[in-house]
């Protein structure tokens, strides 16, 4: 289970969250919708970890381990999982060579054996099938050359590989268009399971149609300023998000 | 009353006069004048120093307390010549200076030939670096290399010049023709006894002709403590490509020295190279391409990985005479830089005089790029693994653009093992 209590975090100085309460529990998947520059990506970097951005005030808890003690890797490890807004081009890095590598380095920190490589040819395999990822993409160097759909259906097939616990996907929907839209939520979808919990970060609420939330949050400012059910996307896209900005400025 | 304040011989420059004379007194006559010249343009400069524009950055100088003494011929054993490591080749081996037939393959290939000479190449050098004269004042050995015209020579050429002892120094001359049509793989491995200190002075003639395509690699894989000092002045004939790659890992102190002509018209030559340093090393790279035809074109694609308290030094020069139209020449360095004392002197240089040219040069310097670093943690690597990937990244695509496959392994599996990056998963 995810605790968030209060919490406080800055980038350069600049205050971007201000007070984040949220538990997401095994089994849910809950949404976080919010205008540009609410704070949306900074949480999701705040959770898996990225230097400079530092947590000023509240907690982050993760089955009970804080989460403030453990680095980028060691979050991976204990089954946290950023699909990335914008996936980085690593030229010189094989595809190949770094879903091995990382899949055996979190293995290893879990005290586990590494794959054999017969065996993790034919789970990349499988999984690349069902997200459509061609034998072509996985003999390139890591994202580059990928156009924002393969990017996304590539770490998606990521998470399918490394099955975090906890995964927090950063406008996975946006690049995407309606095909793709589809392959990449049914990859989402096929994970959903009673152990796993999902945030899914988005401005629309078209994706939400595919991978369906049981609680969706509103960020604005860096706080939640509203939570609901999935009726709540359903409101935001009729009626954008005004009420809610300007509630925070009143 | 005028005459010229006479700078002070260092200490070097002394035991180098002693050295001279003790080689003079034993050299044939038809030598006797060449090194003689070599030796007078020598003194007349004298050991480079910072105040000489080609040298600034790699103050030889402050740099060389002596001059070791000559290296007498020995015959190590053959497991301490690495070379190639595991590829087949046909080997050369020159140890101290010298041509070691026992060391090196005897076997017959259509097409090549070698020869054991004095060192004192016949050639018009394309330099007149202080250093490249010292060379065939002092050259104790040689060997030169002939590829007939059309022979495509299957087996690598493995050129193994080993320094074997400490406080020595050794001086080797070498020329290379390369016929018409010709193709050929060179590889050529400067080496010593591990943490020995000595002096190498290599100066190397390529002449190669119309329409052959040639592959070089260097491996600068010296003893940490040695000084490594290596000048290539290379002619291209017309519709050749020539690919040259340095791996820069070994010496104190080195400089590699490259001046290239383009002689025919509509030739290729790609010069790149990995520099890979640690410690308090100094590596310098140093070109001069010169573009004296048309439509000939010449990729500078360097990389240096820098550690410690190590400085990479690259200057490259590319000139395009007045009649070099549709010259096409670009010169990227790129540079990480991995300690907050590791140092980078890039001085990449344009000379054009012709008006209908595509040129171009850049140089990028940084540290470990945080966003891919972040990338790769967030998927459970831990952090030391993670920044050498990306380091093994950084050389790998250097490395790649040379396209001999059996190079690109061997020059991969150096890397990682610099890196101590053997708990990296290969391909």
């Amino acid at each position: 289970m995810l605790e968030i209590k209060n919490l406080h975090a800055e980038v350069d100085g600049n205050k971007i969250l201000r007070g984040i309460d949220l538990t997401v529990r095994p089994g849910e998947i809950h949404a976080i919708m919010g205008p540009n520059g609410s704070g949306k990506s900074t949480l999701s970097y705040v959770l898996a970890g990225k230097e400079d951005y530092e947590i000023t005030e509240g907690s982050i808890t993760y089955n009970g381990v804080d989460w403030e003690e453990l680095g980028a890797d060691e979050r991976a490890a204990a089954g946290m999982f950023l699909a990335f807004q914008y996936p980085i081009e690593i030229p010189g890095v094989a595809t190949m060579t770094f879903l091995k590598t990382a899949l055996n380095a979190q293995r290893k920190a879990r005290g586990e054996d590494e794959i054999s490589t017969p065996d993790f040819m034919k789970l990349v395999r499988e999984k690349a099938k069902e997200l459509k990822v061609t034998p072509d993409m996985l003999k390139r160097p890591l994202n580059v050359g990928f156009s924002g759909g393969e990017k996304k259906r590539a770490e998606i097939l990521q998470m399918s590989l490394l099955e975090p616990s906890l995964c927090v996907l950063d406008e996975t929907d946006s690049g995407l268009d309606i095909d793709a839209l589809r392959i990449v939520s049914e990859g989402v979808n096929q994970l959903r399971s009673p152990d796993r919990s999902m945030i899914v970060i988005t401005h629309y609420q078209r994706l939400l149609d595919h991978i369906v939330p049981d609680v969706v949050h509103v960020l604005s400012k860096g706080k939640i300023v509203k939570t609901g059910g999935k009726e709540l996307a359903l409101e935001l896209e009729k009626n954008g998000y005004a009420d809610y900005v300007d509630e925070e400025a009143a | 009353m005028n005459a010229p304040a006479k700078i002070q011989e260092t200490n070097a420059e002394q035991s180098l006069n002693a050295q001279f004379d003790a080689i003079f007194a034993q050299t044939t006559q038809k030598n006797a004048n060449q090194r003689k010249q070599a030796w007078d343009a020598f003194k007349a400069k004298g050991i480079p120093h910072r105040r000489v524009e080609e040298w600034h950055y790699t103050d030889l100088r402050s740099k060389m307390n002596d001059a070791f003494a000559l290296a007498s011929k020995t015959t190590p054993k053959a497991e301490a010549l690495n070379g190639a490591g595991e590829l087949k080749t046909y080997r050369i081996a020159i140890v101290n200076g010298r041509y070691a037939p026992k060391l090196s393959s005897n076997q017959e290939v259509a097409g090549l030939s070698v020869a054991e000479t004095s060192g004192v190449l016949e050639a018009q050098l394309g330099t007149d670096d202080a250093m490249a004269s010292l060379n065939q004042a002092l050259v104790q050995g040689g060997i030169s290399i002939k590829i007939d015209a059309n022979a495509k020579i299957g087996l690598p050429i493995e050129i193994v010049r080993y320094t074997d002892g400490s406080d020595i120094s050794s001086y080797t001359g070498t020329s290379v023709e390369i016929g018409d049509n010709a193709k050929a793989l060179i590889i050529e491995s400067f080496e010593g006894d591990a943490n020995a200190a000595y002096q190498s002075n290599a100066l190397t003639e390529v002449k190669v002709g119309d329409k052959a395509d040639v592959h070089w690699l260097k491996l600068q894989v010296e003893s940490p403590k040695a000084q490594h000092i290596e000048t290539l002045s290379v002619e291209l004939g017309a519709e050749t490509n020539f690919q040259h790659f340095i791996y820069n890992e070994g010496s104190a102190l080195s400089r590699a020295q490259l001046f290239l002509e383009f002689k025919g018209e509509c030739t290729h030559a790609g010069l790149r190279g990995t520099s890979l340093l640690k410690d308090s090393q100094h590596a310098d790279i140093t070109l001069f391409v010169n573009h004296a035809v048309p439509g000939c074109e010449s990729r500078e694609y360097y990389r240096a990985v820098v550690d410690d308290k190590a400085r990479s030094v690259f200057q490259g020069k590319i000139i395009v005479k007045q009649a070099a139209q549709k010259t096409d020449g670009q010169m990227m360095i790129k540079t990480l830089l991995l300690s907050d004392t590791a140092e980078i002197n890039a001085k990449p240089e344009l000379e054009i005089f012709a008006d209908d040219v595509q040129c171009a040069h850049g140089s990028t310097t940084g540290d470990i790029d945080e966003d891919l670093l972040f990338y790769l943690m967030a998927r459970g690597i831990p952090e030391a693994q993670a920044r050498k990937i990306l380091v093994l990244a950084f050389l790998s695509e250097a490395i790649e653009e040379f396209e001999e496959e059996q190079c690109v392994d061997l020059l991969e599996a150096m890397t990682r093992k610099w890196l101590h990056a053997d708990d990296l998963v290969s391909e």
